[in-house]
């Protein structure tokens, strides 16, 4: 820019190679995130355009859909035609199962940071050294498949399993409760399943934390609790936000955890969506609940999104 | 204004500070002792690692002494917590909050007191006059210069109206012209609030100009505490003398005392009358230190008390540098001579010259 302000009228030579420098670097990033987009626009565009699709047809009676206009795909979530009179019931059980995921993802994103925010803030608090064995053990879960440590907790809390059996042996309880296949058992295998996502990026915005801005804050006479609301907490948004975002939209959507330690009984989002696919052989309702799914968050985290960002990541 | 002029505000009753456990142990402070008094600028000057940091940070609380008490107006304040001490830091890197304008960084103490809205908005109000920073009080701390952080900070900490005000070597970050700004504004804030000042710095011109008195630091201990003047003119120690300013040191021979005055004699058997520190008994071999600025060059090497050769002449401007290589043990001495308009003498270099003493010029070191 200063080069075009002093030699305004002869454009040098220089300046023109150095504008065509520019130019050129800027196609060749462009290229370079083509591999990118072109998987984005297969494996996430293409899909999403399917399931638009589907969801407006009729489906055939194996599975699969038959190419006909309808929207009875989303009358159904919430409507029951009746048999006899053809006339539209009121059904809310879709959509119990969708305030139940809700909550689930809630319950689960709130406890998550309870305990990951302590968590996070002592490793952040440990020596640098220290710092990476601790992020190392966080994520050693990450070595083994969700299904198998799914499927070890079911060891643990089903009737004989090692809690179970742990109590009777002590004589604390005189016949084992009922743990699995229940609504705890599930929110125990979401937290569990998610508690790293929340730990990890909250751990990347302590780490970056000033502590000297905390020393600062107890020499103005701030206590501990006020150190932490005033100070700790706004400055470690960013990670909170980001941290509650991957819990959220993985914990609403989850599907292993609750068809393994829900036992098929107390369903969620995720496992209604895949018996439309299989044993409900109604792929259009399928598809109209993944859409209606993905409303819902998108409509969620724009509120949320909204709510958290505006008041403290302006400078 | 205060009532009774000599009280302390702050007292360092042998404070230890022992950081690590085991073979890492290291005494970052040993044994310090040291009376500050109200109204004052106080300044801890010494090399990086001398402990003047851990001092003021056991002050404002951030660690707590192995040993020792520190009491603020006769009150031990030693176990405290920081938030209950009525003292505030303005830290080397400012800290200031990020997430928060001007206003609302100085207001911060006093929000954490509880105080009144009110109040609050006057004090804040009052702050951004004294530090000139009215304009930009809605402003982010991202948003501000270097100096105005500086200044930010300064409002922060004199907001909550503390006892005692902890300064951690504050202008180091702020290049040499806005360096000296903040050393009067610094002055003109500590006349204005009339509150204690404690300046940790290791720069020692301005420990010179700023302080009222100055604690020389070294190695975990206090070397020597004065008045600037002092601390220049009647070094305590070697290492005092040759921290601040240039210094020439000599070697000689006590012949006698009387009333605090040695008569050294140097290797030439000339003589030179010296003061030496209180309770200290001068012997035998001894060290003197000169001011380059309390000697004088002759051009007759006969009229001088010791002779040498002019080996180099640096000009500096306000004043010029002569370096002598002295007869006898080939030691350097520098004389410094003001420039003026009319300077009777010009010097070569390889000239033999003379080095004349102005009275009280020499110090015998106790080291």
């Amino acid at each position: 820019m200063t080069t075009a302000a002093l030699s305004s009228a002869p454009l040098s030579k220089a300046a023109l190679f150095e504008a065509q420098a520019v130019k050129t670097s800027a196609r060749r990033n462009r290229l370079l995130s083509l591999p990118a987009l072109i998987i984005i626009g297969i494996f996430g565009v293409l899909p999403l355009v399917i399931i638009c699709v589907y969801s407006f047809l009729v489906a055939a009676p194996y599975g699969g859909v038959q190419w006909q206009f309808s929207t009875d795909a989303y009358l159904n979530f919430l409507f029951q035609r009746d048999i006899f009179d053809d006339t539209l019931q009121f059904t809310p059980d879709f959509l119990i199962i969708y305030l139940r995921s809700f909550l689930f993802a809630v319950v689960t994103t709130i406890i998550c940071l309870l305990l990951g925010f302590p968590t996070a803030y002592f490793m952040a608090t440990r020596p640098p050294a220290q710092r990476n064995w601790w992020v190392l053990l966080i994520t050693i879960p990450f070595w083994s498949n969700l299904l198998v440590r799914t499927l070890a907790i079911m060891f643990i809390i089903r009737d004989e399993g090692l809690i179970n059996n742990a109590l009777l042996a002590l004589g604390v309880i005189d016949r084992p409760i009922t743990m699995l296949y229940t609504n705890f058992a599930i929110q125990l295998g979401l937290l569990y399943a998610f508690l790293p996502f929340m730990v990890l990026p909250l751990y990347s915005s302590l780490e970056k934390l000033d502590f000297r801005l905390v020393e600062a804050a107890y020499d103005l006479y701030a206590t501990r609790r006020q150190v932490l609301w005033r100070v700790i907490i706004p400055l470690s948004k960013p990670g909170i936000i980001a941290g509650c975002l991957l819990v959220f939209i993985p914990a609403l959507g989850a599907y292993v955890t609750p068809l393994i330690l829900g036992g098929g009984v107390h369903l969620m989002i995720g496992d209604l969506i895949a018996q439309q696919f299989g044993s409900g052989r109604n792929w259009p309702l399928g598809c109209a609940q993944a859409l209606i799914l993905m409303a819902a968050v998108l409509v969620a985290l724009y509120f949320y999104v909204r709510n958290t960002s505006g008041k403290v990541q302006h400078g | 204004m205060p009532e009774q002029p000599g009280k302390n505000a702050i007292e360092v009753r042998g404070v230890r500070k022992v950081f690590g456990t085991g073979e890492n142990q290291v005494a970052a402070l040993d044994t310090v002792s040291v009376s500050i008094r109200e109204n004052e600028f106080f300044t801890l000057l010494g090399p990086s690692g001398c402990g003047k940091t851990t001092l003021l940070r056991l002050i404002a609380g951030f660690d707590f002494p192995t040993a020792g008490e520190i009491l603020l107006h006769g009150q031990d304040i030693a176990p405290l917590p920081p938030y209950k001490r009525p003292v505030n830091t303005v830290f080397q890197s400012y800290a200031l909050f990020p997430h928060m304008t001007v206003a609302q960084n100085i207001g911060f103490g006093l929000e954490m007191l509880g105080k009144p809205k009110a109040e609050i908005e006057a004090r804040v109000a009052q702050m951004l006059k004294l530090v000139k920073m009215e304009a930009l009080k809605a402003r982010r701390t991202s948003q501000i210069s270097g100096g105005q952080q500086q200044r930010v900070a300064l409002a922060r900490a004199l907001a909550p109206q503390p006892k005692v005000l902890l300064l951690d070597e504050p202008l180091s970050a702020l290049d040499y012209k806005l360096r000296k700004e903040m050393q009067i504004e610094l002055k003109r804030l500590q006349n204005e609030t009339g509150i204690t000042f404690i300046f940790v710095t290791h720069d020692q011109e301005e420990a010179l100009t700023m302080s009222d008195r100055i604690a020389v630091m070294s190695a975990g201990k206090i070397l020597q505490v004065g008045t600037p003047r002092d601390i220049y003119d009647r070094p305590a120690e070697r290492f005092v003398a040759d921290f601040i300013g240039e210094t020439n040191f000599l070697p000689g021979t006590v012949v006698s005392k009387q009333g605090g005055v040695a008569t050294v004699k140097f290797a030439s058997s000339a003589t030179i009358s010296a003061g030496y520190p209180e309770g200290f008994n001068p012997t035998g071999e001894v060290t003197l230190v000169v001011r380059p600025e309390h000697a004088d060059l002759v051009p007759d090497p006969t009229k001088g008390t010791i002779t040498g050769t002019l080996s180099n002449i640096v000009y500096f401007g306000t004043d010029t540098h002569f370096h002598v290589k002295l007869d006898g043990d080939g030691e350097n001495f520098i004389v410094r001579h003001q420039n003026s308009r009319s300077s009777a003498v010009t010097y070569e270099t390889g000239a033999k010259v003379g080095i004349q003493f102005e009275e009280d010029a020499a110090r015998v070191l106790k080291d």
